[in-house]
């Protein structure tokens, strides 16, 4: 080693609560599917697979842009809003051809990032009052478009194939959205100078704009993508539900979106994102969902166990301050 | 009936993960000493004494405390049983007022149980005046200065009723004047019987305020020795297990009115702080900015790389009005900028080693956007090896890293952009005095190669041995400049204290 006389011993093992945290995202699954194995029956079917995948599609694609706004130092409430937007949009666009559809419902979601982006990046203000402004902005946006009805695709047949089709046999569409997105974040994150300056702006600011980093449009470009994200996300609700209600959809998605991230360990003060961390958060937070339908346990307690389990995640995550 | 000592730590064992931070030491501290504890960066002082004051839970060894074993779990339990702490790295609060900071989580109430701000303040105004301070204690304490800051840390380990003062780097944000502040507050807390661990880099500071002198290397205790009995070498080789020397600037010859010129920045006011100062950079010079704290030194530097405006002014680069209207444009002209504060202003705590090392290099470093891993180790590796950067590996975070490295570190960011212009504030603060000879000639290696140097030191005796020319500051204007054999502590000295008629000595450089 030529990094000087250090005695870099290194102790054959690390301390158990070290492991611990790193690996919390993977104990908790773990012991949920232990759970499960136990007291659910049918649990381990292959239907189970493709129930989480369908489920967990919105949580994971809003949590990964909500993983890169949190590394920033921010947050991104607007999401679920921004969802309803998306949906709008296209039942709206869908008699002008499926793409125009999509990509109608991701530019408008994308303004509504570049909206917050700028007022929390430029102008500093505070990013949890920006994005509730947001949210209720875009969320009466969404009303407006459709005046306050639900709107039905059903007869789009190939744009409902989206959320309700499957590929190579079984397998549903929504896998597809879920691999591009996580690949393109965990990418960013991890492989580009982008990724290392979303951590560098959420870490210090102050140190970041002095490394000749333009924090402002770093700032920027993640709640863009962010919104972005959440409009795949309303995309591929929309096409499952197969109706498009700008008053209700996505409701409390946000909170689902920031507790995978909580539970992924990455940490709600910025500077750090992990990509694979949310993905498994996010599995967490779905699978509790059906651990407790499939055992006939009322809705109301899954609530109460995922909060438990939030608190329980961040809790045994949190530093020891040194 | 007394022991002869307070503190006796004895087989002290420290690891963390992948570091052996102290291995079976010693250190006992008698009633009414001031205690030197000395060795390179990373050697394990900070981390001796945070196991002492309960941050770090030791994995062996016993702490006897005024006879009595003690094992604090906590920085308030060490508070209670009288140990008095000013860390390294500051922890205060920023926005807090001065008088809060100072009394934090041991606030005096009034009878009907409420905070008594009253008193706090009047206490507080009264402890800081007499250590010969005196501001506003009602401002929030991020509008003062690093070194006030420092002073206010001191402040508060004095009103908590101690019998050990744990000092760790206390002056190393400090300049001459309020060193010789701080020793008198150490002078009369040791007439109170009370004992104190200094911790300095500066071995002056240790023969002036010290007794004994404790020396760590590696994590392991090098020796113990009472002052009278040690000289420098002595005391260097103990640290560093071996001898050194300082480099020399040879002084004399330089031909400044022939040298090309890189930047110069004309009537410059900014705030308060400046006021119509003028400097000019020559292409491989070191020049050096002295004056005392307050005298707008950070300022300008801060104007000169863009990361504030001017309120009037002009900088000019390379003879042309130079576009400076953020730390990006200076960096794309060809600036780097070593800031004063490295927590506040220049690492990022959760990152690794090796992304706070290249994070300015970055856009060097990628290729349609991706970041080419192999090209990234080979700079983060050789900067490790040259500037002898004590870390696991450089993926550890960087918050890990006692405060030299973390000071290597940060010089590391700027000279691997192979800069024209490297501006070093407090370039040495908190490094070792092996690594500061290895600092300071890797400065002089810059000017050879032509980089040109603006450098701040709080201590005199670097701006001497390193400079081609000083400019003096005092409220933000120019007293004068010092160059060739005018460069000594007293010309400096003289000049900042007889400011104008020193003007006459030094040439106007700008209005050449
Ligand atoms: N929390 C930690 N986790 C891992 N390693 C640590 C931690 N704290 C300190 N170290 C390591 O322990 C060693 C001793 O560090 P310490 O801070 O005690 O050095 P120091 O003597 O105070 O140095 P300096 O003069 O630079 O302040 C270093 O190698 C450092 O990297
Ligand atoms: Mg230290």
């Amino acid at each position: 080693m030529s990094t000087g006389p250090v005695n870099p011993v290194s102790l054959e093992r690390p301390p158990l609560s070290d492991t611990l945290r790193k690996q919390s995202p993977v104990i908790m699954l773990g012991t949920l599917l232990l759970i499960n194995a136990i007291f659910t029956n049918n649990f381990f079917t292959i239907d189970i697979v493709w129930l989480i995948i369908i489920q967990c599609a919105t949580i994971i694609l809003t949590g990964m842009g909500q993983t890169m706004v949190i590394a920033t130092g921010g947050i991104d409430i607007s999401i679920g809003s921004q969802m309803a937007l998306a949906a709008v949009v296209c039942a709206n666009m869908l008699p002008y051809g499926i793409l125009p559809a999509i990509i109608a419902a991701i530019i408008a979601c994308a303004v509504m990032g570049l909206i917050s982006g700028f007022m929390v990046g430029k102008l500093h203000v505070s990013p949890m009052v920006v994005t509730l402004s947001m949210l209720l902005f875009a969320r009466g946006v969404a009303q407006v478009i459709n005046d306050g009805r639900i709107l039905y695709i059903d007869q789009y047949k190939n744009f409902e194939f989206l959320g309700q089709g499957k590929i190579l046999g079984e397998l549903p569409m929504q896998i597809i959205p879920i691999v591009l997105v996580v690949a393109l974040v965990y990418f960013i994150i991890e492989k580009t100078a982008w990724g290392r300056r979303i951590q560098a702006v959420g870490d210090n600011p102050t140190a970041a704009r002095l490394t000749g980093i333009n924090a402002t449009g770093t700032v920027i470009s993640a709640y863009v993508l962010s919104a972005m994200f959440a409009a795949m996300a309303g995309l591929v609700l929309v096409s499952k539900v197969g109706a498009a209600d700008g008053s209700n959809m996505g409701r409390l998605a946000e909170l689902d979106a920031i507790a995978a991230v909580a539970v992924g360990g990455t940490s709600m003060a910025g500077g750090r994102a992990k990509v694979m961390g949310t993905l498994l958060g996010a599995i967490v937070m779905q699978l509790i969902t059906i651990t407790v339908v499939m055992n006939n346990i009322q809705y109301e307690y899954a609530q109460i166990l995922k909060s438990a389990i939030i608190i329980f995640a961040v809790f045994i995550q949190r530093e020891s301050r040194a | 009936m007394q022991q002869e000592y307070l503190l006796e730590m004895r087989g002290i064992d420290k690891a963390f993960t992948g570091v052996k931070a102290l291995t079976k030491v010693d250190f006992s501290v008698k009633r009414g000493e001031v205690h030197a504890l000395m060795g390179e960066n990373g050697a394990g002082k900070s981390t001796l004494i945070k196991v002492l004051t309960g941050i770090y839970h030791k994995d062996a060894g016993t702490i006897i405390f005024d006879g009595q074993e003690i094992a604090p779990k906590t920085a308030l339990a060490a508070q209670a049983l009288g140990i008095s702490t000013i860390y390294q790295e500051l922890n205060l609060v920023p926005f807090q007022t001065v008088y809060e900071n100072i009394y934090m989580g041991r606030e005096p109430r009034t009878k009907v149980g409420t905070i008594d701000r009253r008193r706090m303040i009047r206490d507080a105004r009264q402890v800081l005046e007499g250590m010969g301070i005196a501001i506003d204690v009602q401002e929030p304490l991020r509008r003062y200065s690093t070194a006030i800051q420092q002073m206010v840390a001191i402040a508060r380990a004095l009103t908590i009723n101690a019998k050990l003062v744990v000092m760790d780097e206390p002056t190393s944000s400090l300049d001459a004047k309020e060193v010789q502040v701080l020793f008198d507050v150490i002078r009369r807390l040791k007439a109170q019987g009370i004992a104190i661990i200094f911790i300095s880099h500066r071995l002056s500071e240790i023969f002036e305020i010290c007794e004994r002198v404790t020396v760590l290397r590696n994590g392991e205790l090098a020796g113990v020795f009472d002052i009278e009995e040690l000289d420098t070498q002595t005391l260097v080789n103990s640290m560093l297990g071996r001898s050194f020397t300082n480099a020399q600037r040879s002084k004399g010859g330089y031909a400044y009115d022939e040298a090309e010129e890189l930047a110069r920045l004309e009537g410059i006011s900014w705030n308060v702080r400046l006021n119509g100062i003028g400097v000019d950079i020559k292409k491989g010079e070191i020049l050096g900015l002295a004056g005392l704290l307050g005298s707008g030194r950070t300022e300008l530097c801060n104007i000169l790389f863009g990361s504030e405006p001017p309120d009037d002014g002009s900088i000019f680069w390379l003879d042309q009005p130079g576009d400076i209207r953020n730390p990006r444009d200076a960096i794309r002209l060809g600036m780097g900028y070593c800031t004063e504060d490295r927590k506040v202003e220049g690492l990022f705590l959760h990152l690794s080693v090796k992304d706070n090392l290249t994070m300015a290099m970055l856009p060097q470093l990628t290729k349609k956007g991706v970041v080419q891993k192999k090209k990234q180790d080979a700079i983060v590796q050789q900067y490790i090896d040259r500037l002898k950067i004590k870390t696991p590996s450089s993926e550890q975070l960087v918050r890990y890293l006692s405060g030299g490295n973390q000071q290597k570190v940060l010089l590391a960011r700027w000279m691997c952009m192979n800069p024209k212009l490297i501006i070093l504030d407090e370039p040495t603060r908190g490094i070792d005095v092996g690594a500061k000879a290895e600092i300071e000639a890797l400065i002089q290696e810059f000017s050879a190669n032509g980089i040109s140097v603006l450098m701040i030191s709080s201590e005199m005796e670097e701006l001497v041995r390193n400079c081609d020319r000083i400019v003096v500051m005092r409220d933000g204007k120019k007293l004068g400049e010092l160059t060739d054999e005018r460069i000594t502590m007293d010309d400096i000295m003289d000049t900042i204290s007889h400011g104008a008629s020193a003007i006459l000595l030094a040439k106007e450089g700008e209005q050449a």
